[in-house]
């Protein structure tokens, strides 16, 4: 039985530390391997992963629970903080997502990276990724979390700016890394509070320690509120969300493992990991909700009038994560974890098959120049379809579920919040089959050579999509409520982890049918529309600049987020940079270093008369200096 | 050997003190007012065995041999000294056809 733990223990160090090897092969020896040594290993090592965190799986559902304590990192006489990892039901299911829809995308990407130069160099920083979240997810306290998150933030920074030598491509990886740091700040002050509170960083002993608190204390509002600001920045909330459609500038799988499965999920995962603290503040549990809910609803209004593939899929996964955020913010910890899963298998598949179009119109990524693509995309049309329909919430698809799960708790804990987080569910629906019917029906929009060129992707592309096609179908039965029937199998996986007792919903079943009814029909009836409008009218979005009515340029022009941000923000600091710039820097420091300089040059202009080459004068001048000195010393 | 060192010692030592400064400030003022590069070197000797001159009686006074040794060290020195200061002034006349240290003002002619 021991000989077993303890194997136990050595495999759960290996899932993270497999793709760390690869990473570290393939990182030193980029310019030598040859690409498909390279994209084996690379999908290899996060493939045993995967099956190692199948097997954690399986023996945590047998009720296990571990904790690997690797070593002891920082031992000071009162902070300790052990390399450790804590494998529950809750970092289970996270293992499970990151290293399985990781394992997929990274197969893609071997199709989809092939022709380009970087390959070896993107599957490094890949599998440095995967590492990265592992440990985020692994982590068994907020220190060893923390460094996950920053790795996956650098990770993130590398592949945004994958294409180097375009400078807007730099600048949206910038823009992302610079967005994330200060929602980091909050994350770091957060633990600070929190250590300076309870003496530790570890969840277990943070979790027992809060117990003892009154609800609703100044000190740990305080710390949820400040972790948050981290949630909020990762997870590309209001206000910092820009950065994530910016982000798009990276290759089409990174925006799909990065910035829809897993990275961007981190901020869900941290609030639900820290349920125990996050329940005893009730008022930054309002401010959660608050911030998904119209987080939810901005998005998804500025995902109605982007024209680029990426952006709508992109402020989809914003308005998605809002929902997640809707979910925890309501008390329906296991809701967001749902969502999370059932949206990392569709929106990887949506992003996915948004590159597999990509593919094969050769980069063109604008809508406009669509359509049609039915008939020589198959795959990617049957997949990108039923991923549509997981996200709008049909049922039997996964998006229904997770979704339904949100909205019912959400009805039980304020309609207000219901009432938007169903007008965006709408909103959802319309953008998404816009989306759709823009891209693949009716008949082609782009060059001619554009349509010689059309081609299905090879298979290790189309394979990975339909294995997560397949997930986007059956993913959501992991939930099934109980109004239909279900016992819901993740509810009771998870319910290990949330301890704190669920709110109770107060719904009849009745109540609870009659949600999902005007849920579902809403989002049918909205489809109809998108398809009335770009699949019947065939109606294709106006240029850019053509006139439109004020609230449609508002949402075009994203809210204006990013003007306001650059003239509150960008702007003066620009501006204060200048100023130091020109008073201290060029004015004070170098001043002081030019008049080093000057004056230098001064005393010697002026000794250099004394050196006249007369020997007699230099003769007198000894003399007297060794009489000075002999006078000097006899003084001391 | 010790009739000799106690019939130095009959000799207050301010004596010695007294002609070894003075020996030491001609040459000084040897060196400081002559223009002959000769006279200057022999100004320097001057110097050098005053200071000798101030060893050996201190060594004498204070029976101490280490002061005798330095005499004998600054004598070796002194030599080599000038040994190669008087080559100089054999090529500083070549050049120059003169010994007058107020020439010798640049690093070429």
């Amino acid at each position: 039985m021991e000989k077993q733990i303890a194997m136990s223990n050595f495999l759960v160090a290996l899932i993270p530390l497999l793709p760390l090897l690869s990473f570290l092969i393939i990182g030193l020896n980029y310019k030598k391997l040859n690409k498909t040594i390279t994209g084996v290993l690379a999908s290899g090592s996060v493939f045993i992963s995967f099956i190692l965190s199948v097997v954690a799986y399986f023996q945590v559902k047998a009720g296990a629970t571990f904790e690997v304590n690797l070593f002891e990192w920082i031992a000071t006489e009162k902070f300790v903080i052990n390399f450790s990892f804590l494998i529950d039901p809750l970092s289970s299911l996270m293992l499970l997502v990151v290293t399985g829809v990781g394992f997929l995308i990274h197969v893609y990407s071997i199709g989809y990276m092939k022709h380009d130069e970087g390959f070896n160099r993107f599957f490094a920083y890949m599998n440095l990724f995967v590492f990265s979240m592992l440990i985020l997810v692994l982590g068994s306290n907020y220190v060893m979390m923390f460094i996950g998150w920053e790795g996956v933030g650098l990770c993130s920074y590398l592949l945004i700016g994958f294409w180097f030598k375009n400078t807007e491509y730099n600048n949206a990886a910038k823009k992302a890394f610079i967005m994330n740091r200060i929602g980091d700040l909050g994350f770091l002050l957060g633990m600070f509070l929190l250590y300076v509170t309870f003496g530790s960083l570890d969840f277990k002993t943070v979790f027992s320690l809060a117990a003892s608190y009154p609800v609703g204390s100044t000190i740990i509002v305080t710390a949820t509120l400040l972790l948050f600001v981290g949630a909020i920045g990762k997870s590309a909330q209001i206000p910092l969300f820009t950065w994530l459609p910016d982000a798009m500038a990276g290759p089409t799988p990174v925006s799909a493992l990065i910035h829809a499965a897993t990275m961007v999920t981190a901020g869900v995962y941290m609030v639900a990991r820290s349920q125990a603290i996050y329940v005893l503040a009730p008022l930054t549990m309002d401010v959660i909700a608050i911030t998904g809910i119209v987080t939810a609803l901005l998005a998804a209004t500025i995902a109605i009038y982007q024209n680029d593939i990426k952006k709508v899929l992109a402020y989809s996964t914003v308005s998605q994560l809002g929902y997640m955020f809707v979910g925890l913010g309501v008390g329906a910890f296991t809701g967001a974890m749902f969502h999370l899963t059932t949206h990392a298998f569709f929106k990887a598949l949506l992003f996915l098959g948004a590159g597999s179009v990509i593919h094969a119109l050769s980069g063109e990524q604008d809508i406009r120049n669509m359509g049609g693509l039915r008939k020589a995309l198959p795959v990617t049309f049957m997949v990108f379809l039923i991923a549509t329909i997981a996200i709008s919430g049909i049922p039997p698809f996964a998006g229904f579920f997770s979704k339904d799960e949100i909205l019912v708790h959400a009805f039980a804990h304020n309609k207000i919040i219901w009432g938007l987080g169903f007008f965006t569910s709408l909103l959802t629906a319309f953008y998404m089959f816009r989306l759709l019917f823009l891209t693949f029906s009716n008949s082609f929009r782009g060059t001619a050579e554009q349509k010689h060129h059309l081609h299905e992707s090879p298979k290790v592309m189309t394979i990975p999509l339909m294995i997560l096609a397949l997930l986007s179908v059956i993913g959501g039965f992991i939930g099934i409520p109980e109004v239909m029937g279900g016992h819901h199998a993740l509810n009771q996986f998870l319910g290990r982890v949330f301890t704190a007792p669920a709110e109770e919903l107060g719904l009849s079943h009745s109540m609870e049918w009659i949600l999902i009814a005007i849920t579902v029909i809403g989002a049918v009836l909205m489809i109809v529309f998108a398809w009335l409008r770009f699949g019947k009218k065939n109606l294709v979005p106006a240029g850019d600049e053509a006139a439109r009515p004020a609230l449609a340029k508002l949402f075009m022009h994203k809210w204006y987020f990013d003007e306001i941000y650059n003239t509150i923000i960008v702007k003066p600091l620009f501006w204060l940079s200048e100023f130091f710039h020109k008073i201290f820097d060029v004015k004070i420091i170098d001043g002081i270093v030019n008049g080093f300089g000057s004056l230098a040059v001064w005393a010697g202009g002026r000794l250099r008369y004394i050196q006249t080459g007369n020997i007699g004068f230099y003769l007198t001048a000894m003399v007297l200096a060794v009489v000075v000195i002999l006078f000097f010393m006899l003084a001391i | 050997m010790d009739t000799v060192v106690e019939g130095l010692k009959l000799m207050p030592i301010n004596n010695y003190i007294i002609l070894s400064s003075l020996l030491f400030v001609i040459g000084l003022v040897g060196v400081l007012t002559k223009r002959n590069a000769l006279v200057v070197f022999m100004s320097v000797e001057l110097m050098l065995n005053a200071i000798n001159l101030l060893f050996a009686a201190f060594s004498v006074y204070h029976n101490n041999s280490a002061g005798q040794v330095m005499v004998i060290f600054i004598m070796v020195v002194a030599a080599a000294e000038v040994a190669a200061g008087l080559a100089i002034l054999v090529l500083t006349y070549r050049t120059n056809h003169s010994i007058d240290i107020n020439l010798l003002n640049s690093l070429k002619h």
